[in-house]
């Protein structure tokens, strides 16, 4: 501080910095100012010692208060988990199908389920459950196994084509690739397009019918309205799941496809299967 | 090479001891701290009939169910645009009110103006006037000093605490949390808050004063671009009083440098330097002046509340213009009118406000869904809000040119949902179009949904889409 400089106009000392000859006066802060400026450098220190602070190689400094989010966090959870408890034991205690009278429990059971849903199902069913290719739409009315709130907790217990769970839903298809000739798979197809479009070629799709009657209709059932206690598709209503165009249609009758579902009674607290189930009940199609 | 000590990085607080003054200006200041006191300390503790689920209160900010509560007025989370309306006219207010007028926000009305004032008044019952605290401050801490110092300290702290407990009685039933405040079964918020805002007024009120105003507040930075040369301000006549001097001839001003307007500064300073940053205009120095002009035998006014423009035609001796042509100019119009729209548009949103709140969102994921019989089903979340005190039933219908036909999520076949008092209900709704009817095939169709109280018949609607196959 060699050169302290002083403006002439006021008699204060200036900075000696200068801006196209606008020179900075140096006007100095309180006394109190800069006293709080040191305690908060002083209580930065402390804080640094009593809380989790200085990054080390491998986590932080945990500080000698002990003081943690993660268990803060885990303490907030368990509180609110206490305070769902009476619901809780009462959803597990429910009578399912009668679930949706007690707008209480099934509000709780819902909003439960739906996060369950987005974090578990939507992966195939997608985030608006409505489904995909190959993945059922669990929007609609069309249920292949059942659309009730017992068939659902079934359901999504046991899982579908679960080779891991004993009561899973089982059924398969043949492939009628090596049954049919590809003469009888395109009169199939023409029958079940004659099902739902009016245009179709009237003879093959009853020499299609000739063949349904013979083959499918163990299954599907003569009007082709499927059989939910099996698993079989309706094949006379407007929702096909793999598609319903004569090309998709011989595929599917050739390579014979099915969908699988992990069983959730395996994976899942009951809780969280009956919510999920409440769920996917009020989603639309509830029956 | 001799070195010299470097600048000084402080500068330390410079003692004020105001000296007690009456005049107009006092007397109207000793009015607006009773009432804006007034104000802050009781109004907790009005009540105001709502009826038995609700809170009798009159202002309560009910953080827990996130309401706020004003008289008849009833605010919800989400109606916060009437809060932010208030403090954008709250904002043009205090423009309007400094261009016009100066810093009269800071003189008369401010917290820290107010609270500083009374710890002042505290002091000099104590302490006695300016010249005994001088005295006191520059004395020995002798047993006298220290039971005064005490004494005051006492006192402010009382002022202080009731300060920081009033403040929490505007988020809580004040009869029941008095109560609890005493009994030491209140909630750690409120001692919390109660103990921060204590210490704010104890040290803001009673050490830092001035320097609130000075280094704290961005205020005093801001006024100068509101106010312009016809802002009526405290100001210095010095056509008038300069040169200064006690004698009393002709080569002297009026000003006989008394020091009066000085000494009863709370802020410190000398008006006579002319406007600067510390001023507050709280418009002591004015009734310290007249005082003495008076006794005197001088016109009053020498320190005034004038604008600059009229200096010159004061300089050569002609009146000033009258206040309201300095206060109605096209500034002061624009601010009013800006402050007064906004003003009409909250008062009008409050008339329009419905007792039932419905929105509607219509589920796009997907846009629909295809039905086993072909038809097509749009699914629509209706949020119903009920901001009354009683459990209300709504009847839910729809209207369009097209045949819709409207379902609701549940075993609920009578399209009626109930909503309990002061609640939120979010209930799925569907609607369906056949397979032949045009809304099915069509892209969107508009539609409108009713809900209907049938008690009262309040209605509300809300306008949507439905989306067809052609959507996709």
């Amino acid at each position: 501080m060699a050169d302290r400089k002083v403006d002439e106009e006021t008699g204060v000392e200036t900075t000696g910095h200068s801006w196209d000859g606008i020179e900075e006066l140096n006007n100095p802060l309180p006394r109190w100012w800069l006293w709080t400026l040191y305690l908060t450098i002083i209580w930065g220190i402390g804080y640094t010692i009593a809380y989790p602070a200085w990054p080390m190689v491998s986590g932080a400094t945990a500080g000698v208060m002990g003081w943690s989010t993660r268990e803060n966090v885990a303490n907030d959870i368990a509180a609110h988990d206490g305070q769902n408890a009476n619901l809780v034991a009462a959803l597990l205690e429910a009578d399912m199908a009668a679930l949706p009278e007690n707008a209480d429990l099934n509000r709780y059971a819902v909003a439960r389920g739906g996060a369950v849903f987005r974090a578990q199902c939507s992966q195939c069913h997608g985030s608006g459950a409505a489904g995909a290719v190959g993945y059922p739409n669990l929007l609609d009315d069309d249920w292949l196994w059942g659309g009730e709130m017992e068939q659902i907790v079934y359901s999504v217990t046991h899982g579908i084509r679960n080779e891991t769970d004993p009561d899973a839903h089982w059924s398969q298809m043949p492939a009628f690739g090596d049954i049919f000739t590809r003469e009888e798979t395109t009169a199939t197809v023409e029958y079940l397009v004659s099902l739902a479009s009016p245009e179709f070629d009237a003879t093959l799709a009853e020499e299609g019918a000739v063949l349904f009657l013979d083959n499918c209709a163990a299954c599907h059932g003569d009007a082709a309205m499927g059989d939910r206690a099996i698993g079989a598709p309706n094949l006379a209503d407007a929702i096909w799941l793999y598609g319903g165009d004569r090309d998709t249609l011989a595929y599917s009758i050739e390579n014979a496809r099915f969908g699988v579902m992990p069983a959730w009674g395996q994976r899942l607290s009951d809780e969280d299967v009956r919510a999920v189930s409440a769920y996917v009940h009020a989603l639309g199609g509830g029956e | 090479m001799a070195h010299e000590p470097a600048p000084s990085l402080y500068a330390a607080q410079e003692p004020v001891f105001p000296r007690k003054v009456k005049g107009f200006y006092r007397t109207f200041k000793w009015w607006i701290m009773a009432v804006t006191l007034g104000i802050y300390y009781l109004t907790p503790w009005i009540r105001w009939d709502r009826g038995p689920n609700l809170p009798d209160q009159a202002v309560l900010v009910d953080m827990t169910n996130r309401r706020f509560y004003f008289f008849w007025i009833e605010i919800w989370s989400h109606e916060f645009y009437f809060v932010a309306g208030l403090l954008i006219m709250a904002g043009l207010g205090l423009f309007l009110f400094t261009s016009a007028l100066g810093r009269v926000w800071c003189g008369y009305t401010c917290p820290q103006t107010v609270w500083t004032d009374l710890f002042i008044l505290v002091e000099r019952w104590i302490e006695g006037d300016r010249n005994a605290r001088v005295r006191l401050w520059n004395g020995k801490w002798s047993a006298r000093k220290w039971r005064l110092r005490i004494t005051k300290w006492t006192v402010w702290l009382v002022i202080a605490m009731a300060t920081g407990g009033a403040w929490v009685f505007y988020f809580a039933d004040a009869p029941t949390l008095f109560r609890d405040i005493f009994t030491l079964s209140a909630h750690p918020a409120a001692y919390v808050t109660i103990a921060i805002l204590t210490l704010t007024t104890f040290v803001f009120g009673g050490f830092m004063r001035e320097q609130v105003c000075i280094y704290m507040c961005p205020w005093p930075r801001i006024q100068a671009a509101m106010m312009d040369p016809d802002t009526i301000t405290v100001a210095y006549r010095d056509w008038r009083g300069e040169p200064r001097g006690k004698k009393r001839d002709a080569s002297t001003g009026d000003c006989i440098d008394c020091m009066a307007c000085v000494n009863v500064c709370p802020m410190g300073i000398d008006i006579r330097d002319g406007q600067q940053m510390e001023c507050i205009t709280c418009a002591l120095c004015i009734d310290a002046c007249d005082d003495v002009m008076e006794r005197i035998g001088k016109p009053r006014g020498l320190i005034d509340y004038l604008a600059l423009s009229d200096e010159e035609a004061e300089r050569a001796g002609a009146q000033p213009r009258p206040l309201w042509q300095h206060v109605l100019r096209l500034r002061t119009i624009i601010y009013t009118a800006m402050w007064a729209a906004i003003g009409l548009g909250l008062v009008y949103a409050l008339f329009i406000r419905s007792d039932i709140e419905l929105t509607v969102s219509p589920v796009r994921n997907p846009t629909f869904v295809l039905q086993s019989d072909g038809s097509i089903r749009n699914i629509y979340v209706v949020r119903l809000r009920n901001k009354l005190g009683d459990d209300r039933q709504f009847h839910l219908s729809l209207t369009s040119d097209d045949i819709l036909r409207i379902e609701l999520e549940g075993s609920n076949r009578e399209l009626a949902i109930e909503v309990p008092a002061n609640e939120t209900i979010l209930q799925r709704v569907y609607v369906t179009a056949r397979p032949q009817d045009a809304a099915a095939s069509r892209n969107s169709t508009p539609l409108r949904l009713w809900v209907e109280d049938l008690d009262s018949g309040d209605k509300a609607s809300w306008d949507t889409i439905f989306n067809g196959r052609e959507s996709q």
